[in-house]
């Protein structure tokens, strides 16, 4: 039976080439269990490095312009790309 | 005014910057164990959760000055003249009490905190509470201790929201030597690390907040030093593009802390300030 295992990664921009700032998988087959801080280095470079290793881009971050009067305003982080494999399980 | 040197220029500049500041072995060891038998022991109770009707209830918004008198080693930590010095250098002087808890993470326990920030979203633009948190034993890499990420704190968010995250370049995880000090500026997100060591892990976390503006409070005499800009231009690497986004907000933060509104780094401010059709 197939399971979606799940790659989010957070680029620096609005480009698949850009580099990886953050990450996070959640693996639906139960194999691999992950959770915060277990990773010092992001497994891929880039989005692009991710589909080139066979991951499916499921979701594309919008762009939005931010809202008046809070221009500068930072939270969440911008770039989020899912990805996802079918794993066998 | 205490007796050890209040913080210079440089080292706020890099709390207005990461959002944290550590200092390993601030503690001396005995007054660690000290501090350590008095949490065991039951430690003063944390008004987090406590009966309305209980004394700890009514800690949070008073003076810290004397809270502590019934634990005289905690209370002795917090008189240290170095760890004095660091709080009055962010806070000014007779900073108010929030709330303490002590956080103890088992043995053996595979589990991660998720990612979060404390308390809920903050909406002040600079004023800001610290969080002190003190390893008081030894707290080598796979006993944890706290992950915490430098240059998230002005990032609004609340709570747990962020718990989606897992790593981060540039993530820090507390691993430091007894007697230890991390503070944190209210917004950081962080998170409690397993523990696959045989011994339990304790951190002790006091919250305390402002009583005044916190402007000028520390050492000034390098207040003028040309590195304050780069070190508040520094790039933590996680957040990509946004970097100019957070020095802007830092240069902000700077300008309330030192009361110059014209203070700058790199013109990104004054630049866009200009606006001679407004």
């Amino acid at each position: 039976m197939l399971k979606q295992k799940l790659l989010i990664l957070y680029a620096s921009n609005s480009s698949l080439d850009s580099p990886i700032g953050a990450w996070s998988l959640y693996d639906g087959s139960g194999r691999e269990k992950h959770m915060a801080g277990d990773a010092d280095e992001p497994p891929y470079a880039s989005v692009m490095a991710a589909m080139r290793d066979g991951w499916r881009v499921i979701q594309l971050p919008q762009l939005r312009a931010p809202a008046a009067g809070a221009e500068h305003a930072t939270a969440f982080l911008e770039y989020e790309f899912v990805l996802e494999k079918m794993v066998e399980a | 005014m205490t007796a050890a040197r209040r913080l210079t220029s440089l080292q706020v500049a890099g709390f207005v910057a990461d959002g944290a500041l550590r200092f390993d072995g601030i503690v001396p060891r005995a007054l660690s164990d000290a501090a350590l038998a008095e949490l065991a022991g039951g430690g003063p109770p944390s008004p987090f959760g406590a009966d309305p009707s209980s004394p700890a209830a009514g800690w949070p918004g008073k003076p810290l000055a004397g809270l502590f008198r019934d634990w005289p080693a905690l209370s002795a930590v917090l008189e240290l003249p170095a760890v004095a010095a660091v709080i009055e250098s962010l806070l000014g002087p007779d900073p108010i009490y929030d709330h303490h808890y002590a956080h103890v993470i088992a043995a053996r326990n595979e589990w991660s905190q998720p990612w979060h920030a404390d308390a809920i979203l903050d909406p002040r633009g600079a004023a800001f509470d610290i969080q002190l948190c003190f390893f008081f034993h030894d707290t080598p890499r796979e006993m944890g201790g706290t992950m915490y990420l430098p240059g998230s704190h002005l990032r609004r968010v609340n709570e747990s929201a962020i718990a989606r995250y897992q790593n981060f370049v540039g993530q820090e995880a507390m691993a430091c030597p007894a007697g230890s000090l991390l503070i944190c500026h209210h917004g950081i997100w962080h998170c409690g690390q397993p523990n696959r060591t045989d011994r339990a892990r304790t951190m002790f976390k006091l919250r305390l907040n402002p009583r005044a503006p916190q402007r000028l409070v520390w050492d000034t005499t390098d207040l003028h030093d040309p590195r304050i800009g780069k070190v508040l231009s520094r790039d933590h690497g996680w957040y990509g593009h946004d970097v100019r986004l957070e020095i802007a907000n830092r240069i902000r933060v700077w300008r309330a802390l030192t009361g110059d509104p014209r203070f700058d780094v790199d013109f990104w401010l004054t630049r866009i300030e200009n606006d001679p059709l407004g």
